[in-house]
């Protein structure tokens, strides 16, 4: 048994084998993704937005991986709606799409995500907006380690992050870029550490307790200005709309929200292991 | 020593050093009620691409309780002809209650080594007298895979079993029948992508000594130096897979030093020294003096691993969670999994959750 085997793509069946898990209702397209893996899936989703569809929505989700990724089509937009669990890297080099998750998302939600918007009604796992490049990202609760690692920001493009909930260690480790929010909604004291390791760009806004250990060496602590509330005020209530009748809350409102404290970390240089490397 | 691993080894080169992630999923009935192995191995299929078909394999816990007092000795062959001298072997030092071999399907291809099961009580003499039962069946495991080439006990607890081979775990199921064949209260399962150590039927997981199994995704840096320490404590690694070191490291730790997995987990993935220096004076104490004592067995580099033996189910990442673990509940049926979405394919759990990186999930059959 040497012969090497690739669980990727053995056993992809054509299309035209599996184009009975599609229904086209007008300009929605529904997916029964019950025997579907993560190929014959997202080969199903371009054939969607391909005939037309301006919906996706798709039934019976488990694991399947990349759900939104191959999708670039310049001129149009679609809304891709998830039943289930979707498998990592939900949205993954997503370029202008919106993804709705009824339920919980795994690893790598908006792995360098172009443009766009995702949002999660439940929580995600570890490396959420990953190397993100523009667009949003909300998760209604939880997510793991290392949270917007290496995000970054270009001109206009500044990616946007939004959790409901507390995140675990290395949150915006080498963050180069971007916004993330922490709403830290029905708890107590965040329990991450090293958060902003190695920081170099972007900003991060904590709401909640925050010790000064808890921070890495890279980021520091400045005072909100008006500007940051302008901006904070618009993304909560975004956040709100989303997820108020989904779990959430009923009794949240903007101010209350922002009525809480709120730090906000920046890094305290733009190239802070420029010493470390010699030339 | 061991030269006989060179046919059972796949060495394609094009595996070596391809990033990829294996899958690991393990269930517990915590009233001990016994089930079979559709659940798993449903499980695993839902996770398939984590692995590349070059490692699978199964323990379970509760399949022989018709053997309860003996050792179940799963053995492989890679040539036919050294069963004789295992059997020669375990003839000599124990009292060999029963023997078969353990049954496969024919028509799965995958040309695997031949597989065959004792049931063995110790026949202890002169010195080994001395010994526990456990330490002296170590010590004989020990000396059939450093010393009988081309034979390998995979397996040497009771009333448990290891099932492993280069495979896609469902077809290593397939293989050895686990579905018709066997009920147990724990399965763990793992499926391989091999990185840096060969594929070959010996060094798929799960890894066991006496009714320990550890199911293991990532890499683990510190072996030289875990390897060597186990060595002064007799223990042997002879799989070609950093694994290994910590089955024998739980069976060091929890059998003979009887910690419980609360501290052995403190000592696998400890907390960082700033940490320690943040904590009050006796718990800053205790865990200087674990680190300090326990310093060869930091498991350093990335690591998600399950933990089994009669009686617990433990999920434990490394410290700064480097590889993926998800917890999840439904009444007495604990989980431990690689993803969210391979709970949700066998079960709607009650509650799913991912622990912090270094705090184990445990398991414990409930006192009945």
């Amino acid at each position: 048994m040497s012969k090497l085997r690739d669980p990727f793509m053995d056993n992809v069946r054509k299309i035209e084998n599996i184009a009975k898990a599609v229904k086209f209702e007008g300009n929605m397209a529904k997916i029964d993704a019950r025997e579907l893996n993560h190929k014959e899936l997202n080969d199903l989703i371009r054939l969607c937005v391909e005939k037309g569809a301006e919906k996706i929505i798709l039934k019976n989700v488990c694991g399947q991986r990349y759900i939104g990724t191959r999708l670039f089509f310049p001129d149009k937009k679609v809304e891709i709606e998830i039943f289930g669990t979707p498998g990592n890297d939900l949205g993954m080099f997503m370029n202008g799409h919106k993804i709705v998750v009824h339920g919980n998302a795994q690893d790598g939600v908006g792995n360098t995500m172009n443009e766009g918007e995702i949002i999660v009604e439940g929580r995600a796992g570890d490396v959420v907006a990953m190397s993100m490049r523009g667009g949003r990202v909300f998760i209604r609760d939880d997510v793991g380690y290392r949270t917007a690692i290496h995000m970054k920001e270009y001109k206009d493009k500044v990616p946007v992050l939004v959790v409901g909930g507390t995140s675990q260690d290395f949150l915006g480790e080498y963050m180069a870029g971007g916004i993330v929010v922490l709403l830290g909604l029905n708890r107590g004291k965040h329990l991450a550490n090293y958060i902003g390791t190695g920081m170099h760009g972007g900003r991060i806004y904590v709401r909640g307790k925050l010790e000064k250990y808890q921070l890495g060496k890279e980021v520091g602590i400045v005072e909100m200005e008006e500007e940051d509330y302008k901006k904070l005020e618009s993304l909560v209530k975004d956040f709100l709309i989303y997820f108020k009748g989904k779990g959430l809350d009923e009794k949240l409102d903007v101010d209350e929200i922002l009525g809480e404290k709120i730090t906000k970390l920046i890094p305290v240089s733009k190239r802070p292991y420029g010493r470390i490397y010699t030339y | 020593m061991i030269n006989n691993v060179s046919k059972l080894r796949v060495t394609d080169g094009r595996v070596n050093k391809d990033i990829q992630s294996c899958a690991i999923f393990g269930v517990m009935d915590r009233s001990g009620r016994r089930f079979g192995g559709k659940m798993i191995i449903e499980a695993m299929k839902n996770m398939k691409v984590r692995g590349n078909g070059l490692g699978g394999g199964f323990a379970v816990y509760g399949i022989y309780p018709e053997y309860k007092d003996c050792y179940a000795i799963h053995v492989m062959f890679e040539k036919e002809e050294v069963k004789q001298k295992v059997d020669g072997f375990l003839n000599k030092y124990f009292d060999v209650v029963d023997d078969e071999e353990i049954p496969t399907k024919e028509d799965v291809n995958l040309d695997p080594p031949m597989f065959w099961r004792y049931f063995v009580k110790p026949q202890k003499k002169g010195k080994d007298k001395i010994l526990s039962d456990d330490d002296y069946v170590v010590d004989k495991v020990m000396k059939i895979n450093t010393g009988i080439d081309y034979a390998y006990v995979f397996s040497s607890g009771k009333d448990m079993g290891v099932f492993k081979g280069v495979g896609f775990p469902e077809e290593i199921a397939e293989l050895f029948m686990l579905e018709e064949l066997y009920k147990g209260y724990i399965w763990t399962a793992h499926s391989r992508f091999p990185t840096n150590t060969p594929g070959w039927w010996g060094g798929a997981h799960p890894f066991c000594i006496l009714d320990w199994t550890v199911v293991h995704n990532g890499e683990i840096s510190s072996y030289g130096t875990n390897r060597r320490f186990l060595e002064m404590y007799g223990y042997y690694c002879t799989l070609f897979t950093d694994t290994e070191v910590i089955a024998y490291a739980v069976d060091l730790l929890m059998r003979k030093q009887k910690l419980p997995i609360e501290v052995v987990a403190k000592i696998f993935a400890p907390p960082m020294w700033d940490q320690i220096d943040r904590m009050e004076e006796k718990k800053k104490k205790f865990y200087t003096t674990l680190r300090m004592v326990y310093a060869p067995l930091l498991i350093n580099g990335p690591f998600t691993i399950i933990i089994a033996h009669h009686g617990e189910m433990i999920g434990l990442t490394d410290r700064i969670r480097l590889r993926p673990i998800t917890a999840g509940e439904k009444g007495d049926l604990l989980f431990v999994s690689s993803e969210e979405a391979a709970i949700r394919a066998v079960c709607k759990p009650d509650k799913v959750w991912t622990p912090k990186g270094g705090e184990p999930v445990i398991g414990r059959l409930k006192k009945r």
